[in-house]
C-alpha cells in the first residue's frame, strides 16, 4: 500500500498529473485555482517538461491545442471566468481531436462573481460550452482521493478517444485537505504513441499531418460530425462512472455531484436516523451521465431531490432520465453558498410527506 | 527555333492571368494570349525571342507555373580571366 | 494536362539548365487565393527556403484564420490550423513540446494586429524562438475587404466606405516597430513581394531567419511582408502593385528595423 499523504486537493491534482505523465501545462491564474499553477511551476521540471505562464486562458488554451497537436500529454487549468474565455479553443481542440486534460475549479457567478464554491458551470461543462456539437468527457471529484484519481482516469480516456476531457470540481475541494494515496502508474505502460497523427515534423515515409478543424465543403463537415458523436457514442457506452449509497432499499433518493454529495450524504444519514429510507447516487462522469442508473432507481422510489450549487442544472439531465417514472424535485443554493446538511434534510422531509402523503391519496 | 540564351515553360492551364510576369520581364519579352484556359483565364505566354532566363517572371508568379532555363554555363566564364 | 506553348518554342532545351521551377515542398495544389494576390507567392516562399535548408522533416507551420487558412494545401510539410489570431500561441505550445523542431506561425494583419495582438506581442516579449511572417495587406480579405487595423488613412473599404477616419477608427496600427523594440525580438525585418527583386529579398530575410532558429539563436525572427490584396482593394494585380509602391510604402517603409544579432559560441 501506497503512503497516505495530508494535501489540498488542488495540490493533488497537480501532483497527479506529474505522475501521469505531464509534459506541458499552460495556464494563467484565477482564484480559487492557482495552487495548481503554483505547484507545477515548482515540481514541473527538468528536461521535456514545459510549464508556461499564459497572458491570458485564451492564449493559454490555445498553447494547449498546439501542443496537444504534438501528441504529448499536455493540460491547463482555470475557474469559471478563464473558462468562459477558453471555449473557443476547448471547440478547435474538440473538433481537431486533440487528447487534453482540462481543469475547471469552479467559483459563483455569474460575472466575476464570488470566488465561493460553485457548480454554475454544469451547463456549460456538459453540454459543449462553446460552438458547435461537441461534448467533454467531465469527471466530477467529490474528495481529494479522486481529485487525484481522475487525472490518471482523464488522461488515459483522452489518449484512448483522442478527445479532451474535463475535470469540474470547485473551490471547497481545490483548497480542503485530505488524505490522499498516489496509486502506482507508470506513464510508459498508458503511453499512447500519437505519431501517426501528430505534428511532430514529416519523416520522408508519410504525407504531412495536419491538425485542422476547417471543412468548406458542408458535407465533408457532416461528416466530421458524424465521426465526432460516434465518438461520444461510445465514450457513453464505456464511461459512465457513479456511485450509489443505500440506494438498495431506499424508496427516496438523493442525486448529487461533487462537494454537494458529501453533503447530501450527510443529510441521507440524518434522515435514515429518523426512518426515512433515502439513498444517494452520485455520478462521477457527468457526460456520460448516469442515466441508465437513474432510470433503473426511479422504478423504485417515490421521489427523486436532487442537490446542486446552482439554480437547477443538473436536474434537467436527471428529469430526462427518469423520464416521468417519479416526481423530480431540486434543492439548490447559488452565487457560492454551500447548503448545509439540514436544509437538505428539511427539504427531504418537505419532499417526502408531500410525496408520501401524494401516494396515499 | 529559339536563339537566345535561355526560356521559359508556363503550365497555361494554371495561369490566373494576373500579367505580374508581362510586367516583371526586363527584356519586355512575354504578352497575354488574346486565348483562354480550361478555366477561362487569358494565359501569359513567351512573345519575343529574347528570354536571358533571370528568372524575374517565374520569381514574381504566384501561381509558382513558370519553368526557367538558361544555357549551359560550362562556355560562359563568369569569373574574371585573371582569377582563372 | 496538355500544355500547348503559344508563341516562342525552344528546340534545344536539352541543352539548358532547368534554372527555376515549381519546389517539391510546395504541392501542385491549385491555388485559390485570387490572381495576383500576393499571399501565394509568399506560401510559395517559405516552402523554397525550408526546402534549400533540408529541413522539411523537423518543421511544422501554423496556419492562421484569413485567406492563407488552406495554406497546409500546398506546404507539404507537418501543419496545424490554428483559431482566428491565435497563431503564435499556438505556435508557442509547438516549439515548446518540441524545441528542436523549426517552428513558424503566418498571419495577415486582421489576424496578428486586431484579434490576436495580445498573443503577438507576448510570444515575442517570451522571446519565443520561432519565425514569425505577418502578411500587411490592410484589409480583412478572408471575410470580403472590411477596414483592418493597419489600413491607411482614406482608404475605402467595405466597413469604411467613407474612407479610413483617423476620428472614428483610430490610426493604422505599426505593430511591427512596436515588436522591433521589444527585447524577445531577434530580427525584424519590413519586405514585399511586388517585383522580382523584393521576392529575392523576402527570401533572404527568410532564409536568415531559418537558420538562426536552427543554430539555436534565441528570440522571435519577425518578417512583416507588406503585401497586396487586389479583390479586396479592386484594383488588377498590376495596380494593386503600383499602389503599393506610390502609396503603402511611404508610410510602411520597407527594410530591417532590427539587425538579426551575431550568435555567441555558446548558443549554438
Ligand atoms: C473569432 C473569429 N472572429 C472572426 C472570424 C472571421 N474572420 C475570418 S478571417 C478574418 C480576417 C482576416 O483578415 P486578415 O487576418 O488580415 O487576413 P487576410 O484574409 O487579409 O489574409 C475574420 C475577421 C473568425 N473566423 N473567428
Ligand atoms: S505571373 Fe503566372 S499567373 Fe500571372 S500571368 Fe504570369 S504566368 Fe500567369
Ligand atoms: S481576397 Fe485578397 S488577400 Fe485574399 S486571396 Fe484574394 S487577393 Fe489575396
Amino acid at each position: 500500500m501506497n503512503k497516505k499523504i495530508l494535501m489540498k486537493g488542488n495540490e493533488a491534482l497537480a501532483e497527479a498529473a506529474i505522475r501521469a505523465g505531464l509534459k506541458g501545462y499552460f495556464g494563467y491564474p484565477i482564484t480559487p485555482q492557482s495552487e495548481i499553477l503554483e505547484y507545477l511551476s515548482r515540481h514541473l521540471v527538468g528536461s521535456n517538461r514545459v510549464f508556461l505562464q499564459a497572458e491570458s486562458e485564451v492564449a493559454a488554451i490555445n498553447m494547449v491545442y498546439g501542443a496537444a497537436g504534438c501528441g504529448e500529454r499536455v493540460m491547463t487549468s482555470t475557474s469559471s471566468p478563464g473558462f468562459s474565455l477558453m471555449q473557443e479553443g476547448i471547440s478547435y481542440i474538440a473538433c481537431a481531436e486533440l487528447p487534453c486534460l482540462l481543469v475547471n475549479v469552479v467559483r459563483g457567478g455569474p460575472g466575476l462573481g464570488t470566488i465561493q464554491p460553485s457548480q454554475g458551470d454544469y451547463f456549460q461543462a456538459v453540454k459543449g460550452g462553446g460552438h458547435g456539437d461537441y461534448k467533454l468527457l467531465v469527471y466530477a471529484p467529490n474528495s481529494v482521493q479522486e481529485m487525484a484519481d481522475f487525472v490518471y482516469k482523464g488522461f488515459d480516456a483522452a489518449d484512448k478517444y483522442r478527445t479532451p476531457v474535463l475535470i469540474l470540481t470547485d473551490g471547497a475541494l481545490g483548497q480542503m485537505m485530505e488524505p490522499v494515496v498516489f496509486p502506482d502508474y507508470n506513464p510508459d505502460n498508458h503511453y499512447t504513441n500519437h505519431s501517426a497523427w501528430a505534428t511532430r515534423g514529416k519523416s520522408k515515409n508519410r504525407d504531412p499531418n495536419v491538425i485542422t478543424t476547417l471543412n468548406l465543403e458542408a458535407d465533408a463537415m457532416e461528416k466530421t460530425n458524424i465521426h465526432l458523436q460516434a465518438k461520444y457514442k461510445s465514450i457513453m457506452e464505456n464511461e459512465v462512472m457513479f456511485e450509489t449509497i443505500e440506494t438498495e432499499d431506499a424508496d427516496f433518493l438523493l442525486i448529487a455531484f461533487g462537494l454537494t454529495s458529501r453533503i447530501a450524504h450527510k443529510a441521507l444519514e440524518m434522515a435514515r436516523e429518523n426512518n426515512i429510507k433515502v439513498g444517494l447516487l452520485r455520478p462521477q462522469t457527468l457526460f456520460p451521465f448516469p442515466t441508465q442508473a437513474i432510470a433503473e432507481l426511479a422504478e423504485n422510489v417515490q421521489a427523486i431531490l436532487t442537490i446542486e450549487m446552482n439554480a437547477g442544472q443538473m436536474v434537467e439531465d436527471v428529469r430526462l432520465a427518469v423520464n416521468g417514472r417519479t416526481p423530480v424535485y431540486f434543492y439548490g443554493r447559488m452565487g457560492g453558498v454551500i447548503p448545509q446538511p439540514n436544509e437538505i434534510y428539511q427539504k427531504i422531509k418537505d419532499v417526502y410527506h408531500s410525496s408520501s402523503k401524494q401516494i396515499s391519496e | 527555333m529559339t536563339k537566345s540564351s535561355g526560356h521559359i515553360i508556363i503550365n497555361i492551364q494554371k495561369c490566373k492571368g494576373c500579367e505580374l510576369c508581362i510586367i516583371e520581364c526586363p527584356q519586355n519579352g512575354m504578352a497575354l494570349s488574346s486565348n483562354i484556359n480550361q478555366n477561362g483565364y487569358h494565359y501569359a505566354y513567351l512573345a519575343e525571342d529574347i528570354c536571358t532566363g533571370c528568372t524575374n517572371c517565374a520569381l514574381i508568379c504566384p501561381e509558382a507555373i513558370i519553368k526557367v532555363y538558361r544555357k549551359k554555363k560550362s562556355k560562359i566564364l563568369k569569373q574574371p580571366v585573371s582569377t582563372l | 494536362m496538355s500544355i500547348s506553348q503559344e508563341g516562342i518554342h525552344c528546340n534545344y532545351l536539352n541543352e539548358m539548365d532547368l534554372v527555376w521551377d515549381r519546389p517539391d515542398t510546395f504541392t501542385d495544389t491549385t491555388l485559390h487565393y485570387c490572381p495576383g494576390c500576393g499571399h501565394s507567392v509568399i506560401n510559395r516562399l517559405i516552402m523554397e527556403s525550408v526546402q534549400e535548408l533540408n529541413i522539411e522533416e523537423k518543421t511544422i507551420g501554423v496556419a492562421p484564420v484569413g485567406c492563407s487558412v488552406f495554406a497546409y494545401h500546398y506546404m507539404f510539410i507537418d501543419m496545424q490550423e490554428a483559431a482566428h489570431g491565435r497563431a503564435s500561441a499556438v505556435a508557442t505550445g509547438i516549439k515548446r513540446i518540441l524545441p528542436d523542431r523549426i517552428v513558424f506561425s503566418y498571419q495577415g494583419d486582421g489576424d496578428l494586429a486586431a484579434i490576436g495582438t495580445a498573443e503577438t506581442i507576448h510570444t515575442v516579449n517570451r522571446g519565443e524562438n520561432i519565425l514569425m511572417l505577418f502578411i500587411n495587406n490592410g484589409i480583412y480579405g478572408m471575410t470580403g475587404g472590411q477596414m483592418s487595423p493597419t489600413t491607411l488613412k482614406g482608404s475605402i473599404t467595405s466597413t469604411s466606405p467613407d474612407g479610413r477616419d483617423y476620428n472614428q477608427h483610430g490610426y493604422p496600427l505599426d505593430i511591427t516597430k512596436i515588436i522591433a523594440q521589444m527585447p524577445g525580438s531577434a530580427y525584424v525585418t519590413r519586405q514585399s513581394v511586388d517585383s522580382a527583386n523584393a521576392v529575392r529579398k523576402t527570401k533572404k530575410a527568410m532564409m536568415k531567419s531559418l537558420k538562426y532558429q536552427m543554430d539555436g539563436g534565441r528570440g522571435v525572427c519577425f518578417i512583416e511582408i507588406v503585401s497586396n490584396c487586389p479583390s479586396g482593394w479592386k484594383m488588377t494585380p498590376t495596380e494593386s502593385n503600383e499602389w503599393l509602391r506610390n502609396e503603402i510604402f511611404n508610410h510602411y517603409e520597407l527594410g530591417d528595423i532590427k539587425q538579426l544579432p551575431k550568435l555567441k559560441t555558446n548558443e549554438i
